[in-house]
């Protein structure tokens, strides 16, 4: 095995979660692909701790696990609370912050 | 190792495939069932990478409660389930040049820097010891801070979310 | 040359005596620690609304503390003399990250008991008083959880073994000041004081986090391999700045950083200003955080870490240092302010902002035990003061504070409040038998010894002004004729606007404007005639005028400076957790006197030199470096003991903080102690009284006869009038501060970001569009219309288009922004690529 066919599959994945954040207007979806970058990152994390024979990147790949939940968790909570002003996620209708 | 290869092969493809139906198809509840798919794969690959642990935590706490926390979010914002014509917003095209070029850039350096390297053969799995050992010695103020981060973040979702 | 055996004899080490309340004092801060979880978990629902707890948890701590105390005597007694003593210090691993061990722990020696003594003494008393002051108040279980929770902040701070734990304890202190001057908060005052405060202290912090740190990576490698703790731990930093290794850039700037948060927390010129303010909390919580505790937490950080001090500042080493300079400073601009002051509570928060400089003073001149001692005694009659100034207020001026308006001649009303007020001003002033003097005089009498004679002068015109202005609040408070509320005049806006809430929170004691002015009762009453009566006798504790037998205190708590053979070098290890001398395996005291018994110091050195001795035998010998010739002053503490007027541990001869031992290492500097003269202390009772005389006479002519002479003055004379704004306003420091420099520095940030929000980036998006436009309409009007019409048609059309393409990027769209983020990033990773390349 490569240690670039993980790299580059994380690659691959990470710009397709860049794509669906620029490209989504729904804030849901949105998470969805700031999760799909975050798990490229991980996987990026446990390839290199093969590569080093270290278990540091599975470490820190958990935490970033924990710390997806906790972006999971608040950015719903926020998706809920624009949802219960507005009736609506689209993130256009979020531009108060318009020069 | 040709076994292995066959299985990343195989995986690899499905998660390509998985990631781009998330952000192209346009019906919520889909997109998450499709994101299943792509952090069952990844799952999958932690495996081939010898990492078990890591593997079932990603099922358990991806798969298992943040896919629940979506559908839930998903439910709770819209009256209706069901396909939506415009997911996407009016400038999506500024994602394709964007991410191709970042994916070029990103290919070249590694190209460049890892090349032809091969990964350790039959590597021992990491056991669930080593981790814990990493995670409560050298590594437990990041752990700490992390704790914190999540207290908060139960806290912040609670404040934002609760009707008051 | 020579070690004569009777004086190794004398100098060998014997096994100090400990005792459970010295090896268990870290329970002493878990205690109030725990009655603060309580507090706030349960404290409402208990009958006295958790001020029981409170008061408790204060009580116990003060009986343990009391107790290590006694053993802490008992181990300096056991001692054999010119031998360290060692402190009991214990540890235990709290966390580890990235290979730093970061501990916990005590460090139990004569300061940290002194300070943990004096802080549950004074914090017992401030609650019982606060019973009866805060009573009926709205956050009444609150304000008792702050006060025990800053007790065990505090606490924890005095007895830390290391740097982490004493910025733990520091900063609970900070958050608790916060908490409790804001108490009353809404009073928009009160919470602009309490967000003051905290604000100034954090700025000083910063050199807190800085010096540790900075100290942390240099000594770290040193503490280690010579005593086994980290970097970290004050007892190793305290060895590595003697120790000769720190470069003086590194210790330089580790102890200008750490006085920066010095400057803060004690409030010493220029981040003063935040420690007047702060008496917008309540009474109590001025006298126990703003006046007797806390704000000598930064006098104590220097007291703690003396060595790094004495290193990096170059004490002794000259005639003017930076911490003299500041102390000197603060003293004689606190005092001056000090005049100017109608609040009785501001008047006293300047007096301790001046009385902090002369401990600092006296630090920075080597002053160490006159200092501490200051400490020791200031705490007791300031703290005094201001619980008698919360008596006036409580039950004889209506809840003002204002001496002119609402105050004067309450000697009648309250004998107890007007008696326990004068003991602790004399005692404040440095009049003779009282403990003020004591260690005043001794810090004024050591500076000018010392070689810091500018200092001296600065001391003795210092003390000329406390004896004035003390004297004048004095006379407006308990002598002339009732003013204000006590007249009967009831002008209520007076009393509201200092204590609004306060005052509304008090239902009961409107009554009291009716009744008159009386005494308060036995809960206010008996901690004002306790800590009176420490005025008076707590000096006698180090009296030095009375000769060697009363100076206790430096028997106790001053470290001697000894050269000590290294015990933890063979330690590491298996004995981390504890490190007391008598835990030392029994041929300590043999291998001892193998050394003593040998003729020439130089065999000595062989058995404990570093370089032949790494071998495990754990050494606790007192050996001094062999210089060579005359000089050859082998057990350094014992010569001096000898040679110099029979003072106990007079340490000239020591060779710590003079060159670096050869052998072993030192954990205090020597320290220079001025000899008594009468003399000296007639001329300065003499300052004193003509200061207590002349403000008399003054004010009796200005705020009873009302002269024409006097009354007036500073109105009528320009240079007294601007002299007299200038005070009245401070120096304008806040000026400077508030106007100056955070508007200078975050009014053009925001000006600066404004404008560029404003012109350039609105500019380009807008500019482009209605810019064009504007282009587009005059060539429509004049070319269009007169020169090629419908040529130039469509020109209008594409400008508005270019505006409108260049508009979204300030769309507040957050996937744009997220699409511009991404390229940027792509485009940066691109070029670093051909750079590399």
């Amino acid at each position: 095995m490569l240690v670039n066919q993980f790299l580059i599959l994380a690659a691959v994945l990470f710009c397709i979660g860049v794509y669906g954040v620029i490209a989504r207007r729904n804030a849901v979806m949105v998470l969805m692909s700031i999760e799909l970058i975050l798990n490229s990152v991980n996987l990026n994390l446990i390839a290199f701790a093969l590569r080093n024979g270290s278990a540091d990147g599975h470490v820190f790949a958990l935490y970033i696990i924990a710390v997806a939940a906790a972006e999971v968790g608040v950015g719903l909570a926020l998706v809920l609370l624009v949802y219960r002003n507005r009736k609506s996620i689209g993130l256009e209708e979020l531009s108060e912050m318009k020069g | 190792m040709v076994a292995q290869n066959i299985a990343f092969g195989i995986v690899a493809a499905v998660m390509v495939w998985g990631a781009l139906r998330v952000v192209t198809v346009n019906n919520v509840v889909h997109a998450a069932l499709w994101l299943v798919l792509v952090l069952a794969g990844a799952a999958a690959q932690y495996v081939i990478l010898a990492a078990e642990f890591v593997a079932i935590t990603q099922v358990l706490v991806y798969i298992g409660a943040v896919m629940v926390l979506f559908l839930f979010g998903t439910m709770l914002t819209r009256a209706r389930i069901g396909a939506e014509r415009e997911l996407n917003n009016k400038s999506w095209w500024l994602g394709v040049p964007s991410s191709v070029l970042l994916l070029g850039v990103i290919t070249l350096a590694l190209v460049s820097g890892f090349g032809d390297e091969e990964l350790p053969k039959d590597a021992a799995v990491v056991s669930t010891q080593e981790i814990s050992d990493l995670i409560f010695g050298p590594y437990l103020l990041p752990f700490w801070a992390l704790s914190f981060v999540l207290l908060v973040a139960v806290i912040g979702a609670i404040v934002l979310a609760r009707k008051d | 040359m020579f070690a004569a055996p009777q004086a190794a004899a004398e100098t060998a080490a014997v096994a100090l005596k400990s005792g459970w309340f010295l090896d268990n004092a870290w329970i002493i801060p878990v205690i109030p620690a725990v009655a603060f979880a309580l507090i706030i978990l349960f404290g409402k629902k208990l009958p006295m609304k958790g001020s029981e707890l409170g008061v408790l948890s204060m009580v116990a701590s003060l009986v343990l503390a009391g107790g290590a105390a006694f053993q802490w005597i008992d181990r300096v007694n056991s001692a054999s003399e010119g031998q360290y003593i060692e402190p009991v210090i214990r540890t235990w691993n709290w966390w580890q990250s990235g290979g730093i061990d970061l501990s916990i722990g005590q460090h139990m020696d004569g300061l940290s008991l002194t300070v943990l003594v004096v802080v549950a003494f004074i914090s017992t008393l401030v609650q019982v008083y606060s019973l009866e002051y805060l009573r009926g108040d709205r956050r009444y279980t609150h304000f008792f959880a702050s006060l025990t929770l800053f007790s065990a902040g505090m606490m924890n701070m005095v007895i830390a073994d290391n740097m982490i734990q004493l910025i733990l304890g520091w900063e609970i202190m900070g958050l608790c000041s916060f908490l409790l001057i804001g108490h009353w908060w809404e009073d928009k005052a009160n919470s602009r004081a309490a967000l003051k405060a905290f604000f100034t202290t954090r700025t000083g912090d910063i050199g807190l986090l800085a010096g540790t740190s900075i100290l942390f990576f240099s000594a770290n490698s040193w503490t280690r391999e010579n005593l086994g703790v980290s970097g970290f731990s004050i007892r190793g930093l305290s060895a590595w700045a003697l120790s000769g290794s720190p470069g003086s850039v590194a210790i330089t700037a580790g102890a200008f950083a750490l006085f920066a948060a010095c400057i803060g927390k004690s409030g010493q010129f220029p981040l003063h200003t935040w420690l007047p303010d702060a008496m917008a909390g309540p009474t109590p919580v001025s006298s126990l955080l703003h006046s007797s505790t806390m704000v000598v937490a930064g006098v104590f950080l220097v007291a703690r870490l003396f060595p790094v001090f004495y290193e990096g500042m170059n004490i002794y080493g000259s005639s003017m240092n930076f911490i003299t300079l500041i102390g000197g400073i603060t003293i004689i601009i606190a005092a001056l302010l000090a005049f100017v002051q109608d609040d009785i509570k501001k008047v006293l928060a300047y007096s301790t902002v001046s009385q902090l400089g002369y401990m600092m003073m006296g630090l920075g001149a080597g002053a160490w035990l006159p200092a501490v001692f200051h400490i020791f005694t200031h705490a007791f009659f300031k703290a005094c003061l201001f619980l008698a100034a919360g008596s006036v207020s409580h039950s004889g001026s209506h809840h003002s504070f204002d001496m002119k308006k609402d105050m004067g001649g309450l000697r009648k009303y309250m004998p107890v409040t007007f008696g326990t007020w004068v003991i602790s001003t004399l005692a404040l002033c440095g009049v003779f038998p009282l403990s003020g003097f004591f260690s005043k005089d001794e810090i004024i009498d050591n500076v000018g010894y010392a070689g810091y004679d500018i200092f001296m002068i600065v001391g003795l015109v210092g003390a000329f002004m406390t004896a004035a202005y003390m004297t004048r609040a004095t006379y407006l408070t308990f002598f002339g004729e009732p003013r204000g509320v006590l007249a009967g005049g009831h002008h209520e806006e007076e009393h509201h606007d200092v204590h609004d809430a306060h005052a509304s929170d008090h239902g009961g004691h409107e009554t009291h404007a009716s009744h008159g002015p009386h005494e308060s009762n036995a809960l206010i009453t008996v901690p004002l005639v306790i800590l009176a009566t420490l005025a008076v006798g707590a000096g006698l504790l180090n009296a030095v005028p009375f000769g060697e037998k009363w100076e206790n205190m430096k028997k106790w708590v001053e470290p001697r400076p000894v050269v000590v053979g290294d015990v933890d070098r063979a330690a590491i290890g298996e004995l981390r957790g504890f490190r007391t001398a008598d835990t030392l395996p029994p041929d300590t005291v043999a291998i001892t006197e193998v050394i003593a018994t040998e003729d020439t110091v130089v065999a000595g050195e062989e058995v404990v030199s570093p370089d032949t001795n790494m071998a495990p035998a754990p050494l606790m010998a007192t050996v001094a470096p062999v210089e060579g010739g005359e000089e050859a002053t082998a057990y350094a503490y014992g010569e001096g003991h000898s040679t110099e007027a029979g003072g106990y541990g007079d340490s000239h001869s020591s060779v710590c903080g003079k060159k670096t031992p050869e052998v072993g290492v030192c954990h205090a500097p020597y320290v220079k102690h001025a000899p008594f003269k009468w003399s000296k202390a007639a001329l300065s009772t003499a300052i004193v009284f003509l200061g207590i005389v002349l403000s008399w006479l003054v004010s009796v002519q200005l705020y009873t006869r009302k002269r024409g002479l006097v009354v007036g003055l500073t109105k009528r004379n320009r240079l007294l009038a601007a002299g007299h704004g200038f005070l009245v306003n401070k120096y304008y420091l806040d000026h400077l501060y508030e106007k100056v420099i955070v508007r200078g520095v975050a009014h053009p940030i925001a000006k600066g970001a404004y404008w560029v929000n404003q012109n350039i980036l609105d500019g380009v998006v807008n500019g482009a569009g209605h810019g064009t436009k504007g282009i587009a309409r005059w060539v429509y009007r004049n070319v269009d219309q007169r020169v090629v019409d419908g040529a130039v048609n469509g020109s209008g059309t594409v400008a508005r288009g270019a505006g409108g393409a260049l508009r979204p990027v300030q769309s507040g769209k957050v996937n744009q922004y997220g699409a511009l983020l991404f390229a940027a990033a792509a485009v940066a990773g691109l070029v670093l690529i051909i750079i590399n390349t």
